[in-house]
């Protein structure tokens, strides 16, 4: 009985991973073949990405303001304070600036992606975009995924940004560290590959998004509780595999 | 010409179609009665080709839809139209911009020809002057009406209608029943149509199909399906003319 269960729960995963997995590669498809709806992508990158911008700016100041504080009563302990900068620009470019932005992105516009798809498909306003002729892929999923794709590194470099501020904030003019030191060191220890692999994260982070909401709106269960337990899913399993993601690029890549 | 051939479709351990077979030939305009959740609007939406059956077949103009990708399906798609039982309006846009929709997707009309047409739909349909207004400002009946014009703006040769009245008042029920009627007249569609509005439907339809668990039990003119015998179409037959008479009065 046990071992029954246990294989049906296997299938059932399998299967659901492959309908996943197929969701991608026909976005993927859609694309990077013509026509692309370009008002339909302007609209998801104004609401993705310029929309979030406060937020990412609000976190990214806190974020960076946290670590300054924190970073500079530990370094001090071993008497290497004058390397504040350094550790706040390289904790946010590397790691923090694009797994916040993503986590953030994912509460405020991936939630929203998942109602949005979910409503239209209970609605049937998705059979009738189908019923029209038009690709509703095509239509409402791909310009969500590429405005994810592009958003995602702009809004983690605003967080870079605004963090080495708010890190400069505390540390140059609460605590008093040297402005020099802490922007010439930075500049000492930042290499150009530490900015790259913060953008490569970014921008895995940003079609993981876009791919985990958009399908479960896109196959939600039925009335507003199957939009509701879509939208808890998409944010729940956008997170989880956002870490998960991050932690095997640190890893295995970097 | 539309044909379904032995549809077959299950929903987990719910048989819903169990062998459904119809033919409902050029210009002539089909009801499809039966007891609520008895597979009407599945049997829809497997000739629109939203849903594909368990077995069995449908042919639209003597294509296998089933069979159609691409360009094909997409052409198809193109003389087809549908009116959902909720109208399936786009809450973003306004009326007018919802019955634009269409022909600004799949034309090359103008936006002066555009506009002249859905004018022209809206104007058809009653609604006249609620072309700003969004879907959540406007009634149930006049959603009906947008999503009526939507659906015949680019001169489909085949219609179908899922409970276009469902939820209605009887004088808006009726409205949308002449409309349909009207528009009939002036496209000569090849339609279904679902619906418990049976004394005003079997007037602007040409036959009448009843679904019993599954499956095709009665096809007729409507006034061989008022004439006929058999008990579980006299009882459904009753039973809604009893339970319109219960809310009439």
């Amino acid at each position: 009985m046990f071992i029954r269960k246990l294989g049906a729960l296997s299938l059932m995963t399998l299967r659901r991973t492959g309908r996943m997995g197929l969701f991608l590669a026909k976005t993927f498809f859609f694309a990077v073949t013509p026509p692309l709806k370009f008002t339909q992508l302007l609209r998801q990158i104004q609401f993705i990405g310029f929309q979030s911008v406060l937020v990412i700016f609000l976190t990214g100041a806190f974020s960076g303001m946290v670590i300054g504080l924190q970073g500079y009563y530990t370094l001090s302990r071993f008497g290497s304070a004058a390397l504040l900068g350094p550790m706040v620009a390289l904790s946010l470019i590397k790691e923090l600036g694009p797994v916040l932005s993503a986590l953030m992105v994912t509460g405020r516009a991936g939630s929203a992606m998942t109602a949005e798809i979910g409503i239209m498909r209970i609605t049937e306003q998705i059979d009738a975009i189908e019923l029209m002729g038009l690709n509703p892929l095509r239509y409402l999923v791909v310009p969500k995924f590429l405005a994810g794709i592009l958003a995602l590194p702009l809004l983690t470099a605003i967080f870079d940004v605004v963090g080495i501020f708010g890190g400069y904030l505390i540390g140059v003019k609460l605590l008093g560290i040297g402005e020099g030191t802490y922007f010439g060191e930075m500049a000492n220890y930042v290499r150009m590959q530490d900015i790259t692999e913060g953008v490569y994260k970014s921008i895995s982070f940003g079609v993981l998004i876009s791919w985990v909401c958009c399908y479960k709106g896109y196959h939600v269960g039925f009335g507003a509780e199957g939009v509701s337990k879509a939208t808890t899913q998409a944010v729940v399993l956008s997170s989880v595999l956002i870490l998960f993601w991050d932690y095997i690029l640190t890893s295995a890549l970097f | 010409m539309i044909i379904t051939e032995n549809l077959c479709k299950s929903f987990g351990d719910l048989k819903v179609l169990n062998g459904v077979s119809l033919q409902v030939e050029k210009g002539e305009i089909l009801a499809l009665i039966g007891g609520s959740g008895h597979g009407k609007t599945v049997i829809l939406k497997h000739v629109a080709g939203l849903m594909k059956p368990d077995r069995g077949r449908v042919y639209i103009n003597g294509k296998d839809i089933y069979s159609l990708r691409g360009d094909e399906l997409e052409q198809l798609r193109s003389r087809l139209g549908f009116l959902f039982q909720s109208g399936a309006l786009f809450s973003s846009l306004t009326v007018f911009d919802n019955v634009a929709f269409p022909l600004r997707e799949k034309t090359r009309l103008n936006e002066q020809e555009i506009r002249e047409r859905v004018l022209a739909a809206l104007e058809q349909v009653g609604l006249k002057g609620a072309e700003n207004k969004y879907p959540a400002q406007i009634s149930g009946g006049m959603i009906k009406r947008t999503a009526l014009a939507r659906s015949f703006v680019r001169n489909p040769e085949i219609m179908l209608f899922d409970e276009p009245t469902t939820g209605l008042d009887p004088v808006i029920a009726h409205t949308i029943l002449d409309l349909i009627k009207s528009i009939h007249k002036d496209l000569q569609f090849t339609g279904i149509i679902v619906s418990h509005e049976l004394s005003r439907v079997f007037q602007i339809v040409q036959k009448v199909a009843m679904l019993h668990e599954g499956t095709i039990l009665f096809v007729g003119t409507p006034e061989e399906i008022m004439a006929s015998s058999n008990p579980a179409v006299r009882q459904f037959i009753t039973e809604v003319f009893d339970s319109r008479l219960r809310n009439t009065l």
